[in-house]
């Protein structure tokens, strides 16, 4: 077993290396520029854009036409709102989203607002779980787009997406899916969920970093205002020389995370359930974010009372994990996701988040438990709180220093 | 963020880890923090007659910043006489542990740990 194990998998995950042989010729004798229309060099490269179209298209159920590529998710998820929300000002300027959603879609609705446009953050429940009927609620005559993550890469929730589509289509608005987590993990089609437009990343499906893209609905036509000009790429919505290999790996990403999704989220799964027996049979009070059947497989994020999540990844430092707590920013304030389900804040800086993914093995997860274990112990012996809980003392009845 | 090896060493090895009797007069405990901000210290201070501090223990919830910046002033602490510890300032403890700008925190919470563990034994003495 190699050191350090990697158990980081939403923030990124390692490059397959059936992608990296589908790259390499792109990078090398195949270096044309897709838009070179005149000669054999640029064929291939637009050949190869094209076939990448459609299989990233088809692990969405979607066509390669309504493929726009782009550098990755956030700026798919730029292109997606205020491409909509400035094309279509003219029938609104609501927009609908959820607080539990990716800095890229909060901060950009933050923006939208600050441009004149009115945005309802919508709560989810305790288990971070939107509820279809609060996104029918909160629908103006003046709303024009609905943005709601298909999984939160936090706590792995995934939301009730086929529902909401229902929703959005009787109600006649664009409806905005961030699929990067959930993409190649669960299946997700645009049809049977009436999506309009969806968000993709390839490095978080084992392709290459710095390569995305927007899906966009042909029928009924979604149309919106492009955030790059230049040569008129990607039906004018994203103008810029197509990285050419990088499309292909996600392309190869995609025809491998559809073709073995089945069997591969089975086996994550196994593993991610294999991790939380051994860490919850082996300490008292931990306690699971997120909703404990609505997840993704390779999702698990805990928060171990009374240790603090960045002393918690320090001992644990030939893992890779990361953490809700907010020890590392000025704020101070825990992960928004957490407060979001009402987690309170003192557990919300305990929690850590497990990403499992194609290549972990059982091996690694047993080397983890253990190793979980065996430091929350530790560190429980050294927490003041953990002595004053077990002396029966009621945290909340303490008058704590604000600081 | 790559701690410094001052950090990691007192993380792995925290010295005086631990509690002192509370209801002991010559005990002093600085409880600062709050789990609500993902940090709180507890520094215990034994001090003699003659107002040298004799033993510290700490007990931390926090990060390794944290820790290690507790388990530090309980090694400068111990011999110094109550005036001196409470000279020690979170500029120092910083320095000593190169803690970068965000965990500056921590060493002030440390030096808050110090001052609130003397005001209890001065409160406790009645001086």
């Amino acid at each position: 077993m190699k050191t350090p194990i990697y158990m980081d998998n939403h923030a990124t995950t390692p490059l397959d290396p059936r992608v990296l042989e589908a790259m390499m010729p792109y990078l090398t004798e195949h270096f044309g520029n897709a838009a070179s229309r005149s000669h054999p060099f640029g064929w291939a490269a637009e050949e190869a854009s094209e076939q990448a179209r459609e299989r990233v298209a088809a692990l969405i159920g979607g066509s390669g036409k309504e493929i726009v590529w782009t550098s990755g998710a956030t700026e798919s998820i730029n292109l997606a709102l205020k491409g909509i929300t400035e094309f279509y000002k003219d029938r609104g300027n609501h927009v609908i989203t959820a607080k539990t959603e990716h800095k890229a879609v909060l901060d950009t609705c933050k923006r939208l607002e600050r441009s004149g446009c009115e945005v309802t953050f919508l709560d989810v429940d305790k288990h971070g779980r939107l509820d279809p009927e609060a996104v029918r609620a909160a629908i103006t005559d003046r709303t024009v787009l609905v943005s709601v993550m298909a999984a939160n890469n936090e706590i792995g929730t995934i939301h009730p997406i086929r529902e909401i589509g229902a929703i959005t289509r009787e109600k006649g608005v664009f409806f905005h899916v961030d699929a990067a987590q959930a993409a190649g993990k669960v299946a997700l089609d645009v049809n049977e969920c009436n999506i309009d437009l969806a968000s993709l990343s390839a490095h978080k499906m084992y392709g290459p970093k710095g390569v995305g893209a927007l899906w966009v609905r042909r029928r009924p036509r979604v149309r919106l205002t492009g955030l790059i000009d230049g040569g008129g790429h990607e039906r004018g919505m994203r103008s810029g020389t197509i990285n050419v290999p990088g499309v292909v790996g996600f392309g190869m990403a995609a025809e491998i995370a559809q073709r073995e999704m089945v069997e591969e989220s089975a086996r994550v799964r196994a593993l991610r359930d294999r991790l939380q027996q051994q860490i919850v049979g082996g300490l008292d009070m931990v306690y699971l974010n997120g909703h404990p059947e609505h997840r993704l497989d390779g999702n698990l994020n805990l928060s171990f009372a009374f240790v603090e999540g960045e002393g918690m990844m320090m001992a644990l430092k030939d893992v890779a994990v990361s953490s809700g707590s907010a020890c590392t920013s000025a704020s101070l304030e825990p992960s928004h996701v957490l407060r979001a389900c009402g987690v309170e804040e003192d557990l919300a800086h305990t929690s850590i988040r497990f990403g499992l993914g194609r290549f972990n093995t059982e091996e690694e997860v047993d080397h983890v438990a253990k190793l979980v274990v065996e430091k929350v112990k530790r560190l429980r012996d050294m927490s003041p709180l953990y002595e004053m809980a077990k002396d029966g003392i009621d945290l909340k009845s303490i008058e704590w220093s604000a600081h | 963020m790559a701690y410094s090896d001052k950090v990691v060493d007192h993380y792995e090895n925290p010295r005086n880890v631990g509690s002192l009797d509370k209801a002991d007069p010559n005990v002093g405990t600085g409880l600062v923090g709050a789990p609500a901000c993902g940090d709180v210290m507890r520094l215990q201070l034994r001090i003699g007659d003659d107002g040298v501090i004799e033993d510290a223990k700490f007990k931390t919830f926090g990060c390794g910043s944290a820790i290690a910046s507790s388990s530090l002033v309980t090694e400068w602490v111990k011999g110094k006489s109550i005036e001196e510890a409470a000279k020690i300032t979170n500029s120092a403890i910083a320095e000593e542990l190169s803690l970068p700008p965000v965990k500056i925190h921590c060493s002030v919470l440390a030096e808050d740990a110090i001052k609130a563990a003397i005001a209890d034994y001065k409160q406790k003495k009645g001086v």
